[in-house]
């Protein structure tokens, strides 16, 4: 058994916060580089090079890299062995707090949906999954809405030809349009519940791009294919690159249904992750 | 590149065309979403000169120590369109913003010979950089919603929407 304290991740929380909004994930900054690279339209590439610059300069500036600092999502893998010293719940949520606070990120959450009002710091969603071992991992993936309204499901009949999934893929990305800062990365759950696919979809953003791991490549291949002759491109003004990545994960279903979710990332892709 | 100033000027307004890249200066409006469901409530007495005005879709991030402004990139336009022809009645003539617009606004900015423009999207902490002088205005309650007069030096934006109603995305 090993002990944590709530203290230790408050504080690693905060600091995952204020990273997360600052320092675009590697592998997402070598993805634009290699479009920016692969581009040979004026206006694309400028746009590339706004995005790469922009980057860049949040780093230096320790800026937020967009000024939608997102809803904070939390995911959690607690092993079994650990035992945490105070509550859990709160020190993720008092770290986000604080991470926020210190960042001067944005105060973008409201407490209650329906009357609004004013908008705070406080507020997370938190996916907490036990695992074996004795190590916590927390990840913070801080989700821009501008892209997080385009996100869709759809319960499909079993007997659907994998056409028609791709086809809605394709077409959560036409409909994301121009709108929600391309070039995006597409993330896919298939499988498993209406709830359980969209949660797949979103852990899908945290796979890094170009990682070899999925279980369905060929598809994810086949998909970034078509969605880059969409020709939406950076900023929606054209080009190659409408898509950085295609990342797919895949669940037990049930023999009467086929749950798929899309979740779209703008090209802020950002997550930062620590193991205690 | 055009360099061009705000309040924006007809003349100014009537030269561009739909693709332009443009250098903007002068003072703009930051409102978004709730902003604007306040402002076509407050039609009769609105809190900012609204005639040439430009409103720029943005809610930035707080200011660090030692900066007048944090991040500041443009937010989604369409979720502002229900709300547009309404203010481009009232004499505002410049929008700033990022995506597509709906054919009511687009039929409105040719009516009220007005004009939308792109900033480059997610990327808010480069454009802090064209920002010199930030004033509250209006709804402090509204916290990044508020309505804040930005003063900008050479803002790079492409025409979106001119005043012909053709747009850089046909």
């Amino acid at each position: 058994m090993k002990t944590i304290t709530a203290k230790k991740i408050e504080e690693t929380v905060a600091r995952l916060a204020k990273e997360a909004n600052t320092l675009l994930r590697k592998d997402v900054f070598s993805a634009l580089k290699g479009s920016y690279l692969a581009e040979n339209k004026s206006r694309p590439k400028v746009m590339l090079k706004a995005i790469i610059d922009n980057a860049a300069y949040a780093k230096k500036e320790k800026l937020a890299i967009c000024q939608d600092t997102g809803l904070p999502i939390i995911f959690i893998e607690l092993g079994q062995d650990v035992k945490i010293a105070g509550d859990l719940k709160q020190a993720v949520l008092k770290g986000i707090e604080s991470g926020y606070k210190a960042g001067s990120f944005r105060e973008s959450i409201i407490q209650d949906p329906l009357k609004r009002g004013k908008s705070v710091y406080s507020g997370a969603v938190i996916h907490t999954d036990i695992v074996t071992g004795n190590k916590l991992k927390i990840t913070v993936l801080p989700k821009g809405f501008g892209c997080e309204n385009k996100s869709q499901t759809k319960m499909f009949n079993p007997t659907v030809e994998i056409d028609e999934i791709k086809d809605f893929i394709i077409n959560a990305v036409k409909t994301a349009g121009r709108d929600a800062c391309p070039p995006y990365v597409v993330g896919v759950g298939i499988g498993g519940t209406a709830d359980y696919a969209a949660l797949l979809a979103k852990k899908a953003l945290l796979r890094e791009i170009k990682n070899q791991k999925s279980k369905v490549k060929s598809l994810e291949k086949d998909l970034l294919k078509e969605i880059n002759k969409l020709n939406i491109g950076p900023m929606g003004l054209g080009g190659k690159t409408t898509a950085l990545a295609v990342n797919i994960e895949t669940y037990p279903t049930h023999i009467a249904g086929l749950p798929v979710a899309v979740n779209i990332s703008c090209h802020a892709l950002r997550s930062a992750a620590a193991t205690l | 590149m055009k360099k061009i100033s705000a309040p924006l000027k007809e003349k100014d307004i009537l030269s561009l065309k739909a693709g332009d890249e443009v250098l903007l200066s002068g003072e703009i409006y930051t409102g978004r979403d709730q902003a604007h469901k306040r402002l076509v409530k407050d039609l009769k007495k609105l809190p900012f000169e609204i005639k040439d005005a430009v409103i720029y879709y943005c809610g930035p991030t707080k200011a660090p120590k030692g900066k007048i402004i944090g991040s500041c990139g443009p937010t989604t336009s369409s979720r502002m369109d229900a709300f547009t022809p309404l203010l481009l009645k009232q004499g505002l003539n410049g929008m700033i913003g990022k995506g597509s617009r709906s054919n009511e606004v687009r039929e409105a900015i040719k009516k009220h010979k007005a004009v939308y423009f792109l900033a480059p999207a997610g990327c808010g902490a480069l454009i802090s950089k064209f920002v010199n002088k930030v004033k509250p205005i209006a709804y402090p309650d509204l916290g990044p919603e508020s309505i804040q007069k930005l003063t900008v030096k050479d803002f790079p934006l492409i025409v979106g929407i001119d005043a012909k109603g053709r747009s850089i995305y046909d």
